[in-house]
């Protein structure tokens, strides 16, 4: 009973951080057809400047890691807007040369980050809690498992709040169904671009910070396999659907740690669960319009 | 009624103009042609000369082994020492690797993120057949080719279910379970992270050692070539029109009634066969096989290799390669030289990556020069008043994709 | 009369300067060419025709002169003032309504939010929209997916009758609605293009001789016919098989 409920708050602990990086990808792709491989540098970079950030205010204190979080999150905005600025926006519609700016990008800055803070990961701790456990139903769970966790919920709960509540909200959930409609209502649609690049990057930057204790290290290649695992669960929830990226979220990052766990290849029945969906249901499981009823 | 009856006008009309580009064209050139006769004979004379040109080029590169020629700063030493010749037969392979993946994007427009995997397997498998099996190297080559030609079907079969960015995912996905396969190593087969080192116990000793450089290059060179020729005659075959006007228009092509699941699968099993025949050679001339080449990575670099050369392009893909890897090596041998080190640490650090530069050169490229090389010698050429519409525009092809 | 280089007047009338003038517009889908040769104007008044049989241009000359399709060449005027070459949404600020064809309302937005997003003006017509479709008012926050074909397209022609525009761009609105629905929306075209110039594709010629003045006919891309009145070119049997094909809805009466 103890393994499962600690493979159950691992899996969600892990399905966290697989939403805060897929959140982002979905919305840039359902709003814009773009597939974003930069988001991967967008993490990086959030984690090892938020990790630099912390140790150089003590990253035992909790003010080192708040600020962490704070310095993460504002380093992936503002990388992401950058990107979507200089590099997206002077190919507008033209997608498939935006996807490739993006790939090179991505190798630009991940080779940048080695030459800059070497190959090797660097082993990261937060404050004193954080590396506990809590006793739950028996299980030894770590504590940085609920903050993760929390943040992700809160995320969610403010990207939902966010597209329903706003004007900008609206006319990314128009957007996503309908671009070329919006601008046909006179919407500079642009704009919203911008937007959804600067809170997927604030998003994956958290990520990468969150992912950082999650894995217990920071190096630049820390985005590079989660981009992949995001990627697939942008895919199986429904690509531009926010609930589907949350909901798939969950389910790979649990899926991931029972089988690891009991039969060791976790990896492999993510990728089969890719197939499956796939071909049973090519759109994801809340397909494109679920959006709107987030 | 008159709209089924102008539809079905339309319809015929269509079918007239796929029915077009299925007639046979003069080699080498793309489905949406349409000249006049004239422009054909000047497209024949320049086949002709592009033909002979071709043949110079692969006689020259056969005898480079045999000649002394040092280009500094290009190549690590003179042409017939093992050195440069290493360097320039992964050049060739890589141009190769690249001519597979441009069968998939540039002429079937797909975007794929898996390439890496059947070229892995090609390299591993037969690895593997060498170091448990006593099998001989051409029959292990021809089991190889076989396992690689189902895996490709199989994959291929699931991939192509979907299109566009979930196509590229599925294969992505799909690379990724062979990537995660190889660095699990199971039963100590593949070696993990370390690789795999080539047993040459039934390599025949021509093919084995630095002193027999010389033999593996012009076998690199013979893949190149035998590749290229497999990837022309592929454009020219019906499949290769039918995926064409698939890449052009694929709603087009399915009113008409015809089937472009066969036709695509059957390109992406050639590219994907192709590519393993290019992971054989890779194993021989390393001496083994690494996890890199079956990495998310290893499909990127193709990518950028293809479109660096310009997208749909034949000539484009190989010269993509061969300057990529080039580049790639040579700017690692930069990074570690004295002039880099004695640099300022903002100017050593990034100038000391290679990928850095790599990729912040294909970001230009995309930006500032679509349809990459070929894209420019076709500006160039138009220019000057020739080659008018003797390849597609790379351009083109590149929106067309995916 | 198989190209017409200089915009003709729908309705002759030479003293009137039209609302919109097309010339020679060219505009392509995916590099196939859709609109070869089109020009023509709108006249400040009324509602003017654009017929031809289909998947001859209609949609494709609305869409680019909206710039939702790449325009290859030609001109394309807004009150005198040239519009061609701007962004879409910079276009539709200028002055242009547009229902198009398939209606296309967010689908997951409530109908109050897909009327609140097509609001430009600081003072839009709410009373005006509400009067006409009071249907709306009660299904402010009901999804607009789930509406029914005939609100779906009271909401589009309202996003368009929301805002002070100079002209209407309207797209087979009766497409596929049941005849009742189809009067209603006619009433409402009828009412809107009281105060504001309409262009409307419309396959239902009975719905075009009782609403459009003038009439504008294409063929394979190009402007074929320029008909003063409308009603006198439907008249025209003649014309209308060679233009419109052979066993149009002419005559039928709805």
């Amino acid at each position: 009973m103890s393994t499962v409920v600690l493979l159950l708050v691992t899996g969600l602990g892990l399905g966290a951080v697989y939403f805060l990086v897929s959140s982002g990808l979905s919305l840039i792709y359902g709003l814009m057809g773009v597939l974003n491989f930069a988001h991967g540098a967008f993490l990086t970079l959030g984690a090892l400047i938020g990790w630099q950030t912390a140790s150089l205010i003590g990253a035992g204190t909790w003010a080192g890691f708040l600020l962490s979080l704070l310095i993460g999150c504002l380093v992936g905005a503002l990388l992401a807007s950058l990107t979507e600025f200089v590099l997206i926006r002077p190919l507008y519609e033209r997608h498939i040369e935006q996807v490739l700016v993006t790939v090179g990008l991505n190798l630009a800055a991940i080779a940048l980050f080695e030459g800059i803070w070497g190959t090797d990961p660097v082993y990261i701790d937060g404050p004193a809690w954080m590396g506990m456990t809590t006793d739950i139903l028996g299980a030894q769970t770590p504590n940085h498992l609920f903050i993760t966790i929390l943040i992700a919920v809160l995320v969610l709960v403010g990207m939902v709040v966010f597209l329903k509540k706003t004007r900008y909200g609206m006319i990314i959930r128009a957007g996503v169904e309908n671009r070329s409609m919006v601008t046909a209502l006179g919407i500079d649609v642009r704009r919203a671009f911008t937007l959804v690049f600067m809170i997927g990057g604030a998003a994956a930057g958290l990520g990468g910070v969150l992912a950082s204790h999650y894995f217990g290290y920071v190096s630049p290649m820390l985005g590079g396999s989660l981009l992949i695992f995001a990627f697939i669960v942008t895919v199986i929830g429904g690509l531009g659907s926010l609930p589907g990226a949350a909901v798939a979220s969950l389910l790979v990052g649990v899926l991931q740690q029972f089988t690891n766990y009991y039969w060791g290849f976790g990896d492999f029945v993510v990728i089969i669960l890719l197939a499956v969906v796939l071909l049973t249901r090519p759109a994801g499981l809340l397909g494109r319009k679920a959006v709107a009823t987030a | 009624m008159s709209t089924t009856a102008s539809k079905r006008q339309e319809q015929l009309n269509t079918r007239e103009r796929v029915k077009a580009s299925f007639a046979p064209p003069p080699a080498g050139t793309g489905p949406s042609a349409g000249r006049s006769s004239a422009d054909r004979t000047g497209t024949g004379r320049r086949e002709l000369l592009g033909g002979a040109l071709a043949v110079a080029g692969v006689i020259l590169l056969a005898l480079l082994p045999l000649l002394n020629i040092h280009l500094p700063g290009v190549l690590p030493s003179p042409t017939y020492e093992p050195g440069a010749l290493q360097l320039m037969a992964l050049c060739l392979l890589m141009g190769a690797a690249a001519l597979t993946y441009h069968l998939l994007i540039g002429v079937v427009g797909l975007l794929s993120f898996g390439h890496a995997l059947y070229v892995g397997a090609g390299a591993y498998v037969l690895g593997i057949l060498l170091e448990r099996t006593g099998m001989g190297l051409l029959p292990a080559m021809l089991v190889t080719l076989a396992v690689v030609v189902i895996l490709a079907n199989l994959t291929g079969a699931v991939a192509l279910r979907v299109s566009g960015i979930p196509f590229a995912m599925v294969t992505l996905a799909f690379a990724q379970a062979g990537s995660v396969l190889v660095r699990r190593n199971p039963r100590g087969a593949t070696g993990g992270e370390e690789g795999l080192s080539l047993n040459t116990d039934q390599v025949p000793a021509l093919l084995v050692g630095v002193s027999n450089s010389r033999n593996l290059y012009w076998l690199a060179l013979a893949v190149l070539v035998v590749i290229y020729l497999v990837v022309r005659w592929i454009q020219s075959s019906r499949a290769g029109h039918l995926a064409a006007a698939v890449r052009e228009n694929e709603n087009r092509v399915r009113v008409l009634g015809l089937k472009p699941y066969l036709a695509k699968l059957l390109i992406f099993v050639v590219s994907g066969t192709l590519a393993g025949c290019v992971g054989m050679a890779h194993l021989l001339l390393q001496s083994g096989a690494v996890p890199k080449t079956v990495s998310a990575d290893f499909t990127i670099s193709l990518l950028v290799m293809v479109v660096l050369g310009g997208v749909g392009s034949r000539w484009g893909a190989v010269l993509g390669g061969v300057l990529y890897t080039l580049l790639d090596q040579r700017l690692t041998v930069l990074a570690q030289s004295e002039v880099i080190g004695a640099l300022p640490a903002v100017l050593r650090v990034p100038l000391s990556e290679p990928l850095f530069i790599l990729g912040t050169l294909f970001v230009l490229v995309v930006l500032f020069m679509p349809g990459g090389l070929a894209g420019w010698v076709r500006r160039l050429s138009t220019r000057f008043g020739s080659g008018r519409g003797r390849t597609e525009d790379p351009v083109r092809v590149l929106e067309q994709a995916a | 009369m198989s190209t017409a280089p200089e915009p003709t007047t729908a309705t002759g009338a030479d003293t009137e300067v039209p609302v919109l003038a097309v010339s020679r517009l060219r505009a392509s889908i995916d590099g196939q060419q859709v609109v070869e040769d089109v020009s023509f104007a709108v006249p400040a008044m009324g509602i003017t025709a654009l017929l031809g049989r289909n998947g001859v241009g209609k949609t494709s000359s609305i869409k680019a002169i909206l710039g939702l399709i790449r325009r290859d060449g030609g001109t394309v005027e807004l009150g005198g003032e040239p519009i061609h070459g701007l962004p879409t949404h910079r276009i539709v600020q200028r002055g242009i309504g547009y229902v198009p064809e398939d209606r296309e309302v967010f689908a997951g937005l409530s109908v109050a939010e897909n009327l609140r997003l097509a609001e430009r003006d600081d003072s839009p017509r709410r009373e005006l929209v509400e009067s006409l479709f009071p249907d709306l008012v009660k299904r402010a926050h009901q999804a607009a997916g789930t509406l029914s074909g005939g609100q779906q397209q009271m909401v589009s022609l309202a996003r368009a009758l929301l805002n002070d525009n100079r002209v209407l761009l309207v797209d087979e609105p009766t497409k596929g609605l049941a005849p009742k629905i189809v009067s209603e929306v006619a009433e409402a075209l009828a009412e809107a293009a009281t105060t504001v110039p309409i262009l409307l594709v419309e396959q239902n010629l009975s719905v075009v001789r009782r609403l459009a003045a003038g009439a504008i006919i294409l063929s394979d891309g190009k402007v074929v016919h320029t008909a003063e009145s409308a009603e006198s070119f439907l008249d025209d049997e003649d014309l209308v098989t060679r233009h419109l094909g052979v066993g149009t809805e002419g005559g039928r009466a709805s």
